[in-house]
């Protein structure tokens, strides 16, 4: 009895002490975590999903080494590299920028490229910061269960100056194009949130429902501010709701557990907010949708808040409420058919491969204005009111796409453009071969009416050597994304309410960059037959053979013994090779040139002979009797 | 010769003073003895090329699917009656409006893409101009990459392509696969819009997939200004757009499409459907045409692919083309025959030795071959999938016979199912497919739809043709060495080996000259007005033959006609001929290896007989007459328009005089529009050859 009193004091007595050590710690600035998740139905009868999870921490000094929240591998990233600010992400499909908008803070920050991205930057001197990217890539490998480390090779990363949006000297930036996102790269992310997948709103993610969507961007943003480490967590899903097809054009209505297969259940307790935000943009009547009834749509549940944007209606959710017994499904109805518009970038770019063949070819960047251009367009009238959009294009080129830079072709309306009138400012660091991978920024200044622009710039194909090609090389090789960015743009929402309390909000109001990712493209290049070194070690090896063999025969044989050596032996001569001689001049039809050769030693060989012919006789009957009776069983 | 050869021979014993001779290498041994014997291996060799040619049906080797990504067939279609249901109504939707509307509008086309769009695809429409024949002779070999200067544009005649792309859901957008069917928009008939049935069915069950991995594009060409055309514009749009201001765009019409033109990464592989007349058969046949332009061949794996997926899953009667006319003569049935015969022979001693094949399969098998050969020497493309090479993608065209009449509904709907579940699940493999087509065979040639003939067998038979050029040629020249030997005195002898130059020198200017013959077409081309074919030919040969005299007339060694026996002995301008020959076929086989087939099946027996003929006449032997009448018909046949006239004769279309010419102009006209090797081929390896068999043939000697 006393043991198992026992037993149920030290758990408590632990719990205690751990309560008194935040109750202490609360006197300074706490470490915190917050939850949200973001639902926004698309025009295109799909849903985003938009999970996001922030973490801060104070300054590292002030509890030591330990955490109570934030997770304790990330923070030793930060301590061993000094990493200063680093975003990683995983991406699976394509994000639709003509459908899911374009020039919004949630399309910006979270349509990234194919595959994985990491940039960073560094806090130390410029001759380290390669050997710390190294060293992060590896340990970002093992953290997340990914081919980073790939990025660790000189000539997958770029140190990208002032192209990228962020001017600094201590900044790279690499990206796999390739790498498959899973499962396996989410369970790792999951694992540095407090609650893990287990409760709260990361309870949500159901893997076949994730991984079943249109697009799926898992991202790790970390960056060191005045108050400490921040780490923010998101994770972007586009799905389609499962609906039956009724023969009107409504949206398809949907509910959280229709979407994702499971219920909220109740807040992460660890969360200091949680809370579940409903987007909906382009409704007829803003005014009228404060209410949780009205004849466009349908809420399941009434929001705790309401928040008017331009263009947008903000509904707030708080999860608190929830429980076992009452599970937070929102669930949303659509009475009316309903269609909008998303906001779009200025220019719509694409960017494809030109030209045939194994030996050279061009990449064009296409950019093409979109409707919201004219919207847009009045907020920068600068430089003496002429009307300017400010375009950043920055491109990685692998070192066996040799790009030459002086081809580089500007087209501004379909008229071949001198390049200083649109081209502002260039950077470009050429590749090296098998060193490292060349670089072009680029800053356009386009006038505000132009309907299009084509870049182009040719490149050769370039040869790798056999074991520097990796698996499945008839595929093609990936030159990564593009990234255009439009500085004199900025993505906010724009609330008029104090939104402090709310993370995400508060983000979205801040100002952000409007950029996006083009197309990642496939260059076939020239591949080798991988079977073919065995042919060409059989030949090589042949053709060695012959030579050395006739070599070593020229340098060894001396005619003048050999010619003595045959006279002295002249008189014997074998009976085959007599034969032989026998056939050839009966074929060339003169008589026999062996006068010194006895009878005898012919009748001998044609004795020999007459044996010769019987054995070889004897032998192909063997033979084709064994293969008779072998193959007849 | 081979008296010659003694004689050197018994010089070398004679030096070595009586004791037993030194033997030569074994392999200079043999060099010797091939070249003594030249005239026997000649003729063995050459029988043994044509015999490999006719054994070839028998060699072929049953297809199989190399790559193992593709799983062709593993998947349940996924396709339902409601995707056929789409695809059947915008048939009728389309028979309907064409019954009702007359006219050249793009209200066809705009109908296909509201169709398309309403799929939930990316449509797109396109102009473009119909190419006219421009004839760039040195055009040849360059890239497809010429169509941008096409000089004035008309605005009352141009294409309207429409394209419709779809997205992978999950895809990387990195790969496409292509699929394209050709319409005539003004005169289509009712089978050619069965095609959409069968496309649109699949695209409407591709538009909700989620397996892709490449985005789909549905090419919708406007096949008005002929198949091809619109194909290529397409893709040359695709690959090398101008970014320049078009010609066309500035043509205002009701279509307002500049500048809308998508795309969707690397084409892996591309299909092209067509429908057309109905079936001879009980079942559905779908006809496989594969072959682009210079013998170029889609990768062996997209016709296996098909081809197990229409004979397996959907019970198509599939085909390939043959030559008609071979599958009803006597002599190819006797061969297959006696072939059936040895075959049995074979058997009765070994069960295991299965080479035998029926005759009539061996018939089948000839007549697939021939004709295979035949389109891959012409190098003209057999379909709209010939543009899609250009561009190393690998494509075939699908031509589909319905059973049915057009107007049977109930029949249409089972048709559009099968046809779309065959295009479903090709197109699943090759969505499959992580790397590109390389795993199979790229040359071969195909003896029926599941039998093929690999590079490495069809080889033999042309290696056979070829072997007695360089034997017999080093004989000649060596007969021809020491006949000028005896001839002239010993002074010569220091310059013996020089005695080729000057037959060279005949030889490079009849090359020469049959390279200018080459170009002349391009600027008789050029002359101004309207000719006719026939016209234009006449000029070409008129002009052809004065550049001949002058080059008899200026080079003195050439003339066959120069009553002095002037300039080189015979012999060694027909070894250098043999040579130039032999190079000039060696380098053809690599580029299209059919051309250099048929080709050497001309040439070798005509530069192998070839002797002159004075001679032989004067003689009056009966051996000797039976000579020169063989290299007298021989030298006939190898004339190029002659043999052109005798295989359209085969083909059972007379043609005499002077249409004779036009024809063969309108046919070699056709040869340099297409790009192919083989014009080339005739004018710079063929005909200097046949020139120089003539010189020879006429030699005063």
């Amino acid at each position: 009895m006393a043991r198992t009193v026992l037993t149920w004091w030290i758990p408590l007595l632990i719990l205690q002490s751990f309560l008194l050590a935040i109750a202490f710690g609360s006197n300074e600035v706490e470490e915190e975590f917050s939850e949200s998740l973001l639902l926004k139905p698309l025009p295109d009868r799909k849903v985003l999903a938009h999970f996001h999870f922030e973490n801060r921490a104070p300054p590292s000094n002030s509890h030591g080494r330990h955490h109570h929240l934030f997770p304790k591998a990330i923070s030793q990233l930060v301590q061993k590299f000094r990493v200063k600010e680093m975003e990683l992400s995983f991406t699976q499909g394509r994000w639709n920028h003509e459908h899911w908008g374009g020039s919004d803070t949630l399309s910006s920050m979270n349509a990234k490229p194919v595959g994985v991205e990491l940039w960073a930057v560094f806090d130390v001197p410029r001759s380290e910061v390669d050997t710390s990217w190294k060293n992060l890539t590896h340990a970002l490998s093992g953290l997340f269960c990914a081919s980073i480390n790939f990025l660790e090779s000189s000539t997958s990363y770029a140190a990208p100056t002032w192209g990228f949006g962020r001017s600094s000297d201590k900044l790279r930036y690499g990206s796999l194009p390739r790498e498959a996102v899973c499962t396996e790269n989410l369970t790792p992310w999951l694992k540095l949130l407090p609650c893990r997948d287990k409760d709260g709103i990361s309870a949500l993610m159901n893997r076949p429902s994730v991984y079943r969507g249109f697009y799926h961007s898992q991202r790790l943003h970390l960056s060191m501010i005045d108050s400490g480490m921040l780490l923010e967590q998101s994770l972007t899903v586009v799905l389609q709701p499962d609906t039956v097809y009724d023969g009107k054009d409504l949206q398809p209505s949907w509910s959280l557990s229709s979407l994702f297969g499971r219920k909220v259940v109740g807040k992460c307790v660890l969360a200091k907010s949680s809370n579940v935000y409903l987007q909906m943009e382009g409704l007829a009547h803003p005014e009228a949708h404060t209410l949780l009834k009205n004849e466009e749509f349908e809420l399941s549940i009434k929001p705790d808040r309401t928040l008017r944007e331009t263009s947008s209606v903000l509904f707030i959710f708080d999860i608190d409420k929830s429980s076992d017994s009452e599970p937070f499904d929102l669930s949303l109805t659509w009475k009316l058919p309903s269609k909008w518009s998303c906001q779009q970038a200025p220019l719509h770019a694409s960017r494809f491969l030109m030209g045939s063949g194994n030996e050279r070819g061009a990449i064009a960047i296409l950019l093409k204005a979109t409707e919201s251009q004219d919207k847009l367009s009045g907020k920068d009238i600068t430089n003496g009111g002429r009307c300017r959009i400010k375009a950043n294009v920055f491109q990685i080129f692998p070192w066996y796409v040799k790009v030459y830079y002086h081809t580089l072709q500007i087209f501004v309306d379909q008229q071949q453009n001198t390049s200083s009138e649109v081209l502002k400012k260039i950077n470009v660091s050429p590749s090296a071969d098998k060193m490292s991978s060349g670089m072009m920024e680029m800053m356009l200044e386009l006038p505000c009416e132009v309907k299009s622009v084509a870049i182009s710039i040719e490149y050769d194909k370039g040869f790798l050597h056999i074991d520097e090609y990796p698996p499945d090389a008839n595929q093609g090789f990936d030159i990564p994304s593009a990234l255009i960015s439009f500085p004199d743009h900025h993505a906010s929402l724009d609330f008029k309410e104090e939104l402090s309390t709310l993370p995400l909000l508060s983000k979205f109001k801040d100002k952000s960059l409007v950029r996006s990712y083009t197309e990642v493209l496939l260059v076939p290049l020239t591949t080798p037959d991988f079977s073919m070194p065995y042919n060409v070690i059989t030949i090589t090896c042949t053709v060695f053979a012959l030579y050395f063999g006739s070599l070593l025969n020229a340098l060894r044989r001396r005619i003048g013994e050999e010619e003595r050596f045959l006279k002295s032996k002249g008189k014997k001569t074998g009976g085959l090779k007599q034969l032989l001689s026998r056939f050839t001049a009966k074929i060339r039809g003169r008589p026999v040139e062996s006068p010194s050769s006895e009878p005898t030693a012919a009748a001998q060989s044609s004795v020999l002979s007459s044996k010769l012919l019987f054995k070889i006789i004897l032998v192909a009957g063997v033979a084709a009797a064994w293969q008779y009776f072998s193959t007849d069983k | 010769m081979s008296t010659e050869h003694r004689e050197k021979e018994e010089e070398e014993v004679k030096t070595d003073g009586g004791s037993p001779k030194i033997k030569p290498r074994p392999i200079v041994q043999l060099g010797i003895f091939l070249i003594s014997h030249s005239p026997v291996f000649s003729v063995v060799f050459s029988a043994a090329g044509v015999m490999a040619l006719l054994l070839l049906p028998l060699l072929a080797k049953n297809t199989y699917i190399s790559e193992n990504a593709l799983m062709p067939g593993s998947a349940r279609s996924m396709l339902s009656h409601r995707d056929v249901s789409d695809g059947s109504k915008l048939v009728n939707d389309i028979q309907n409006f064409r019954l009702n509307h007359e006219g050249q509008g793009v209200e066809v086309q705009r109908l296909i893409g509201k169709y398309m769009s309403e799929m939930g695809a990316e449509v797109y429409y396109q102009k473009f101009q119909p190419d006219g024949n421009h004839f760039h002779p040195l055009h040849f070999f360059s890239g497809p990459a010429s169509y941008t200067d096409l000089g004035n544009v008309s605005c009352a005649s141009y294409g309207v392509n429409v394209a419709g792309i779809i997205r992978a859901p999950r895809g990387d957008g990195k790969e496409s696969i292509v699929l394209v069917t050709p319409y005539d928009f003004i005169n289509g008939g009712d089978y050619e819009a069965l095609s959409f049935g069968i496309a649109s069915s699949l695209f409407s069950l591709l538009a909700r997939v989620t397996w892709l991995s490449k985005d789909i594009i549905w090419l919708v060409a406007d096949s008005r200004y002929g198949d091809y055309r619109p194909v290529s514009a397409w893709l040359s749009e695709y690959h090398t757009p101008s970014f320049e201001v078009s010609d066309l765009s500035k043509c205002d019409d009701e279509l307002n499409i500049s500048d809308s033109f998508r795309r969707a990464g690397t084409v892996a592989a591309a299909l092209v459907v067509k429908v057309d007349g109905r079936s001879e058969r009980f079942e559905d046949t779908l006809s496989i045409y594969a072959e682009a332009s210079n013998g170029q061949m889609p990768n062996l794996d997209l016709i296996n692919v098909v081809n197990y997926l229409a004979v397996h899953r959907q019970g198509f009667y599939v085909k390939v083309e043959k030559v008609v006319s071979l599958l009803s003569s006597s002599w190819l049935k006797t061969v297959g025959e006696i072939l059936e015969a040895v075959g049995k022979v074979a058997r009765t001693l070994n069960p295991d030795w299965k080479f035998g094949i029926p005759a009539a399969d061996y018939l089948e098998g000839s007549a697939t071959l021939a004709s295979s050969l035949y389109s891959q020497a012409l190098g003209i493309p057999t379909g709209p999938h010939g543009a899609f090479r250009d561009y190393q993608v690998d494509a075939i065209t699908l031509k589909v016979s319905p059973r049915f009449p057009p107007g049977n509904k109930g029949r249409q709907h089972e048709f559009f199912l099968r046809g779309a579940q065959l295009l479903e699940g090709t197109i699943r493999s090759v969505n499959n497919l992580l790397e590109k087509f390389h795993q199979s065979f790229f040359l071969y040639l195909l003896t029926s739809p599941g039998k093929f003939i690999s590079v490495g067998v069809y080889m033999i038979a042309f290696a056979l043709l070829v072997a007695p050029l360089p034997m017999v040629a080093a004989s000649l020249y060596i007969d021809g060495c020491n006949t000028l030997t005896n001839a002239t005195d010993n002074s010569a002898e220091n310059l013996k080996s020089w005695k080729w130059l000057r037959a060279a020198k005949q030889v490079f200017a009849l090359h020469l000259l049959g390279f200018i013959v080459t170009l002349l077409p391009y600027f008789i081309s050029q002359l101004p007005g309207e000719q006719s074919p026939t016209n234009r030919s006449i000029v070409w040969a008129t002009t052809s033959s004065s550049l001949l005299l002058v080059t008899f007339v200026t080079i003195p060694g050439c003339s066959p006609f120069s009553s002095r026996p002037h300039g080189a002995n015979w012999t060694v301008l027909k070894s250098v001929t043999i040579s130039a020959a032999f190079i000039g076929l060696c380098l053809m086989s690599i580029i299209n290896f059919a051309t250099a087939e048929i080709g050497a099946l001309l040439l070798v027996p005509m530069c192998l007989m070839v002797r002159p003929i004075k001679p032989d006449l004067r003689s009056g032997r009966v051996k000797s007459l039976l000579c020169a009448l063989c290299s007298m018909v021989l030298v006939t046949i190898g004339f190029p328009v002659m043999f052109f006239a005798i295989s359209k004769g085969l083909l059972g279309e007379g043609l005499v005089g002077l249409s004779l010419g036009g024809e063969f102009w309108t046919w070699l006209e056709s040869l340099w529009a297409w790009k192919s090797a083989t014009y080339l081929y005739i004018g710079m390896v063929h005909l200097p050859c046949w020139l120089l068999c003539l010189c020879i043939l006429f030699h005063p000697s």
